[in-house]
């Protein structure tokens, strides 16, 4: 019921592209070949290709004006979407055969090598969009984001009310750590989920890493074995449990930014790029009519 | 000695206002010195459920299709406008009397005595009662507890009491909302009368016990307190006290103001009271009255909601009409033109009121009808005529509300339609049938079909065709359903039909009418809550379930594998008749559930009847077991539908449900809703439950029996001949649908600003361009407009289906059915 958008209606836009890719190839060696004209651009079976790709360019950039088309009744959007994928991977090779591995510093090898980091950035939007939403599924455990911040703030105000029972020293480093607690951060700090969080510890007054927890957990574990009254050691030890879930979710909650990330980053390399492709094909096909 | 009037009208709100106006009227007519009628409220204003209202609230004057007749106005407007208009009509000379609730009544037509709260007593020769359905709110029971400044039986704004001490008694939902709205300014006490909160809602349950263990928040509660007394305060502004009988002693808190909210008497006992009989112990039946809104108590007369009829309009019309009545005018109702337009296409020339007796007398579950009841049904309803095909196309085209025709021949509803519709033969033959491509019956003048549906909600099971010359009266869903609620006669009538039908439909029995009846006659029909089990895996079973309506899941070896599922017209547990006694399933409700319980004996006696039947139902029962079979050796896909059931899908027609293994998360498919559908998501894509890969996000699921269209009192929520279940423009905003869906799926929001072409904003960067944005400032016109309730559709009519299925780039939403369920699991 649930198909993926490579394998939409049984692989329909696969086979077309595998037939274009076949297609191409033979155009390509049907050029034969000699010294004076090598396989390139110009040839009539150059031109056809050079056609073919431009208008996949120009067709494939119109995936971002049909998403936008929310009551479009032409075709569905991962119809479109399972078309574009397809069919500009078979871009990358329709591109090659027109260049026909003719390279140079000019604006032609320009629209060539933009055309190449659209599609590689493409494939690295595929590869995320496959595999990263069945880990975000799992890091997530059917909850959603609201309903893992709320828990958070549960505990954090669970973990004020018990640390008011133990000793200012104890009780300093505890809301330090929850003070001082990083979620989110630059955008590096996102997708990488690097944890900024620290903590100031007793009798010092510069904040020093508690990454994952790490610090105040231990020392919670280090006190408990000291504890003089049982009191007490229940009191440090429902801390230990407090912050011990409080690692996790917020483990969870960084994973869960990360992910979310690197699902949408990459569109910020692949959208610009793209406009930028499509302005150096346009000089590109310019200027090879004014110099015909 | 207490005052005489003609008529004593009780309750100012819409209906009783009118009363009045019209008493008035006849008044001013005469000449007469001195009133000779009183407005009897036992509040301190007029229309108090009106004033309760929320402030700038836009309210409407559904039905669009009635004109209003009152000597006092009302048109669609802002609640402010409406009391403004009705306080001027009470200025202008009608006699009213405030805080001067009735409490008791005696004595006859020509000389009632009305026994007031304040010990007064006031004598009248006629009673109108139009005292709705809210009742008076209940009242602290000690000495100085009437509404002042200091005790406050209401509260309007929260933010209109800052610094200030302040005691709630109560422990319901309203008492626990109130208390810690105020507590954000105020110092709060919340009075419980028991040691916990018992009756509040989950989450006001959670949200009073955080604020009572909140240190941050002045915000304490008195346990297992009573309420002894009260010091009112020396002076406006100073502190009064109350003072609470607590299992540790008298307990003396000093406050600015007590808010009570202790709920609200419903009127019916004091109705009863009276003399009036309401035949059903169902809460929501109604007492009858006759076609001139009089009581079973002669010259005791009851109008508005508390006859059944909660809309302003219809309340105001009534209020004139029954004060023409109790003066002998035969003055024909306000609704008169509309029988007639519902009558103009049929086939004689009769007077509509003649019409509506003639009708009444031919079928014979209406006949002892009140006839007000039956005319209110006949005005809710559509008259059919059906005619050759050839004379159709020359049929007149009258409005909405007139005859409409049909042709002969032609089915009047398919199989696999969903509509819940009634249908009362009243002339003509119809051809039936009980299932798909099954058996014909032939239904006669005075008999009904439509019942299945009616009941279950399900789709239509087999066409219904009908003959020439046919005359149809078909009856929305609600109105039946009200009058089931009210009349035993007719709930019994359609539910002894409903068993012999099912029974027909399900064993195809060679039986006489009789001895079928006989067999509905013994069966018993059984009601499930959500959750309550039919039978358990490993007991020995007598009987099979003919399932009426909800849905049945059968579950193997743990509750939340679920091996198969049974909607309405299937058998549950037949293998226990069929020659394997021991249940090899737990049978669980899924939702609401009724079942048929159908017991050796009559199962026998309804196969023994028709022996070729019994190999159709041995096929059947096989098809079952191999579907079992196959979702039990699949425990993960088992425990998904599982999931799925208890999410309340059971009882889904189309859910989303959205695969999150494949969802990238870019909220396409909620900005493709809200695109299409007027700048408003009616889908939340991120909330909701998940499991396995599965996520059920907070969406309409169009449920077989909405529960959002059980209590719409302008009937603005529609299911369509597909399935999908919308909202039309009368919507009034009232919220009743919002709160009865137990899916969140419906919320109440101001309309959206309309949105830039795409090259204004593309090219002059005009307002925000397509998918933005989320969120959006209403408009004034919008915000006087009024809120009104939002939800999906499904995209009723729009080519390829739901946008936000046709939105997903990746095919991670979908639409399913229960149908689907197990095709939708496997390989999760």
């Amino acid at each position: 019921m649930h198909t993926s958008l490579l394998a939409w209606r049984n692989f329909r836009y696969g086979k077309w592209a595998l037939l274009l890719g076949v297609i191409g190839i033979g155009l390509y060696l049907s050029q034969g070949g000699n010294a004076a004209q090598p396989p390139n651009g110009g040839t009539w079976q150059g031109y056809v290709l050079g056609t073919v790709g431009a208008l996949l360019i120009v067709w494939l950039s119109v995936l971002g004006v049909r998403k936008r088309r929310y009551s479009s009744a032409a075709g569905t959007v991962q119809g479109w979407t399972s078309a574009h994928v397809y069919l500009g991977a078979v871009l990358l090779l329709i591109g090659t055969l027109h260049s026909a591995a003719q390279v140079g510093w000019n604006v032609h090898t320009l629209a060539y090598a933009l055309m190449c980091l659209v599609i590689f950035s493409g494939f690295y939007g595929l590869y995320v969009y496959i595999h990263l939403p069945g880990h975000l599924a799992t890091n997530n455990a059917g909850k959603d984001r609201d309903a893992w911040l709320e828990e958070l703030a549960d505990l954090d105000s669970n973990i004020r009310d018990t640390v008011e029972s133990c000793d200012a020293e104890l009780q300093a480093m505890a809301l330090s750590a929850l003070d001082l607690t990083q979620l989110g951060g630059s955008t590096w700090q996102q997708l990488t989920a690097r944890d900024g969080s620290r903590i100031v510890l007793p009798g010092q007054s510069k904040a020093v890493s508690n990454a994952e927890q790490g610090i105040i957990v231990n020392a919670l574990s280090e006190r408990i074995p000291d504890a003089r009254k049982q009191s007490q050691a229940e009191v440090l030890n429902e801390l230990l449990a407090l912050f011990g879930r409080r690692r996790v979710i917020l483990h969870l909650l960084r994973q869960d930014v990360r992910l979310k990330g690197l699902l949408k980053v990459w569109l910020f390399v692949h959208i610009p790029l793209t406009i930028a492709l499509l302005v150096a094909l346009s000089i590109h096909i310019f200027s090879v009519f004014i110099y015909w | 000695m207490s005052k005489r009037y003609h008529i004593a009208i009780v309750g100012a709100g819409p209906a009783g206002l009118s009363a009045a106006g019209r008493a008035a009227h006849y008044d001013a007519e005469s000449g007469a010195a001195e009133p000779t009628y009183i407005l009897l409220e036992g509040f301190n204003t007029f229309a108090k459920t009106i004033q309760k209202y929320q402030k700038g609230k836009h309210v409407m004057d559904e039905p669009g299709f009635l004109n209003l007749r009152s000597e006092v106005g009302f048109t669609a407007g802002k609640r402010e406008e409406i009391l403004g208009v009705w306080d001027e009509a009470l200025a202008a000379g009608i006699n009213i009397r405030y805080d001067s609730e009735v409490v008791a009544i005696d004595g006859e037509k020509g000389g009632f005595n009305l026994k007031l709260g304040s010990g007064d007593a006031v004598e009248a020769e006629h009673i109108v009662f139009s005292i709705g359905t809210q009742g008076n709110p209940r009242t602290l029971g000690v000495p100085g507890d009437a509404e002042s400044d200091f005790v406050r039986y209401t509260l309007d704004d929260p933010e209109d009491f800052k610094e200030e001490t302040i005691v709630v008694v109560g422990a319901g939902d309203a008492a626990i909302e109130n208390a810690i709205a105020l507590s954000d300014y105020n110092k709060v006490f919340i009075i419980n009368r028991r040691n916990e909160f018992s009756r509040a809602k989950d989450g006001n349950l959670n949200a009073v016990l955080a604020a009572i263990n909140d240190k941050n928040r002045p915000f304490y509660c008195v346990y297992e307190a009573n309420v002894a007394g009260l010091e009112l305060p020396s002076a406006p502004g100073a502190k009064g006290a109350i003072v609470l009988s607590t299992p540790s002693g008298e307990e003396r808190i000093e406050c600015h103001r007590i808010i009570a909210r202790l709920g609200t008497i419903p009127p019916r006992k004091f109705v009863e009271s009276c003399g009036i009989v309401i035949t059903s112990d169902n809460p929501e039946a109604v007492p009858d009255v006759d076609r001139h809104y009089q009581s079973n108590v002669p010259g005791l007369y009851i109008i508005g909601a508390l006859g059944g009829y909660p809309l302003i309009k219809q309340a105001m019309n009534q209020g004139y009409d029954v004060v023409e009545f109790i003066n002998g005018k035969d003055t024909k109702p306000a609704d008169y033109p509309l029988l007639q337009d519902q009558f103009s296409g049929l086939p004689y020339v009769m007077d509509a009121e003649d019409v509506l007796d003639l009708y009444q007398q031919r079928v014979p579950m209406f006949r002892h009808m009140n006839p007000l009841a039956f005319r209110e049904l006949i005005i809710e309803s559509r008259i059919i005529v059906s005619l050759p095909p050839a004379e159709l196309a020359r049929a007149p085209q009258g409005g909405e509300r007139s005859t409409a025709f049909v042709a002969a021949g032609e089915p009047l509803y398919r199989n696999g339609e969903f509509s819940t519709t009634f249908y009362t033969l009243v002339e003509g033959e119809v051809q039936l049938q009980l299932e798909k491509d099954g058996p014909w019956h032939t239904i006669k003048p005075g008999q009904f079909f439509g019942e299945m549906s009616l009941i279950s909600g399900r789709p239509r099971q087999g066409d219904a065709v009908v003959s020439e010359d046919a005359i149809l009266i078909e009856t929305p869903r609600r109105i039946m359903v009200k009058l089931m609620n009210s009349n035993k006669e007719v709930s019994s009538g359609i539910d002894r039909i409903f068993v012999m039908r099912a029974l027909q439909a399900a064993f195809r029995p060679q039986l006489t009418l009789e001895e079928l009846g006989n067999i509905a006659g013994q069966v018993e029909t059984r009601q499930y809550k959500a959750g309550e089990v039919l039978f358990t895996e490993g007991e020995e079973g007598d009987c099979l379930h003919l399932i009426r309506s909800g849905t049945v899941m059968l579950t193997r070896g743990g509750a939340n594998l679920v091996v198969n599922q049974n909607h309405s017209g299937e058998l549950a547990g037949q293998m226990a008749l069929m020659g394997a006694p021991r249940r090899r399933d737990t049978a669980t409700a899924a939702v609401r559930t009724e079942t048929i319980v159908i017991r050796q004996a009559e199962f026998l006696a309804l196969v023994g009847s028709q022996p070729e039947h019994v190999a159709t139902l041995q096929g059947r029962l096989s098809e079952v077991l191999r579907k079992s079979n196959s979702m039990a050796s699949q425990p993960q896909a088992a425990g998904a539908i599982g999931f799925l059931m208890g999410q309340g899908l059971g009882e889904a027609t189309n859910a989303l449900v959205i695969d999150e293994t494949l969802c990238v998360g870019c909220d396409n498919c909620e900005r493709a809703c809200a695109e299409t559908h007027n700048g408003i998501s009616r889908l939340d894509r991120e909330s909701g439950a998940s499991l396995a890969g599965l996520h059920v996000p907070i969406s309409c699921r169009h449920c077989e029996l909405p529960h959002c269209m059980k209590d719409c009192p302008p009937d603005a929520i529609r299911r369509s001949a597909n399935g999908e279940v919308f909202i039309s423009d009368s919507c009034i905003g009232c919220g009743n649908c919002e709160t009865n869906c137990p899916y969140d799926a419906i919320k109440l929001s101001y309309a959206a600003p309309k949105k830039p072409g795409l090259l204004s904003w593309l090219l002059l960067g005009r307002g925000p361009g397509p998918g933005e944005p989320e969120s959006f400032t209403p408009s004034a016109a919008a915000k006087d407009a009024g809120k009104k309730a939002v939800k999906c559709d499904a995209c009723m009519g729009r080519p390829g289906g739901p946008a936000c299925v046709r939105a997903c780039p990746t095919g991670a939403a979908v639409r399913v059915s229960p149908e689907q369920f197990s095709e939708l699991v496997e390989g999760h």
